[in-house]
């Protein structure tokens, strides 16, 4: 949860997270957030648009990313920005699923109060998110 | 192929308002996994200085992608959508959505351009009260691939 926040300085390391994600996760994104194309659920329909595999809502990634941050400060109203490139799409094998593995570290602390830290998203390997950053503010 | 450039700088009328509650907050945070009790236990957020539960960072994205769509959908843009990928996302929090506000977007068309046969338009949803709040900037960069890269999936 909170983090000693004298202690935080650039160069820390995040604690890593490794999420598994299954075909049942992206049925139940898309219903939490209204994004039904069907390339998420439907192979047939991913295939057709030239992918091999149903892959996940870019924005389910990017939000399981966000969680390094949200889990570090304890509180998901620190974080006042949050960005990504989509660089290479998740692809959510039916039986197996996939593994999203997120680690991140602190690149910046400022007198404000405020850390920016840099996060590193892969699957099967390779990286999914490029430039992915966020600014928090630290617990007082 | 390539977009109207006369939509850079296009600004739309606010969406209607969207009420956020604490039930959607609490299946969305299940759906990304959110382990926080600030986004689901309305005593832990009040005792954390917030009216009420508050929405992860990403969350906004649910107001932005809808407003978008009236200017996605439009045909004098000439964006066919059955080729657009998502390239980038940013949000800024000028401060936690939480449950209990209602909000709306007005949507800026920031920049489009053709780089190597694809097309990039830049969207910025500008998400606040009905009362002139700044809550939320989302911004999105979609990418239209042209046929000529045919079979690159980003």
């Amino acid at each position: 949860m909170s983090t000693d926040v004298p202690r935080v300085a650039k160069g820390d390391q995040l604690p890593e997270l490794h999420i598994p994600v299954s075909r049942a996760d992206l049925v139940r994104y898309a219903g939490a957030s209204g994004d039904f194309n069907p390339i998420h659920y439907s192979r047939r329909h991913a295939n057709e648009v030239g992918l091999p595999d149903v892959i996940a809502h870019g924005m389910l990634t990017m939000a399981l990313a966000g969680r390094l941050v949200t889990e570090w400060t304890g509180d998901p109203g620190s974080v006042l920005h949050y960005g990504v490139r989509f660089t290479r799409p998740v692809e959510v094998p039916d039986d197996e699923g996939a593994l999203v593995e997120v680690a991140g570290k602190v690149s910046a602390v400022h007198d404000d109060g405020t850390a920016k830290i840099t996060i590193t998203t892969r699957s099967a390997g390779q990286g999914v998110l490029g430039g992915a950053s966020a600014t928090v503010r630290l617990p007082e | 192929m390539s977009l109207d450039q006369s939509f850079i700088g296009r600004e739309y009328p606010p969406s209607a308002p969207y009420e956020v509650g604490r039930e959607k907050i609490r299946e969305f945070v299940a759906a990304i996994g959110e382990s926080s009790p600030l986004c689901t236990d309305p005593e832990a957020a009040k005792a954390a200085g917030y009216p009420d539960v508050i929405a992860p960072p990403t969350f906004a994205v649910l107001l932005s992608m809808p407003a978008q769509d009236i200017l996605t959908g439009d045909p004098q843009l000439g964006l066919d959508y059955s080729r657009v990928v998502h390239g980038q996302q940013d949000f800024v929090h000028h401060r936690p959505i939480r449950a209990g506000d209602e909000l709306v977007t007005v949507v800026h068309v920031d920049d489009i351009k053709t780089r190597a046969g694809n097309d990039f338009l830049t969207v910025r949803a500008e998400i606040g009260t009905p009362a002139g709040e700044a809550v939320c900037t989302a911004k999105s960069m979609l990418v239209a691939r042209g046929t000529a890269e045919e079979g690159e999936q980003a």
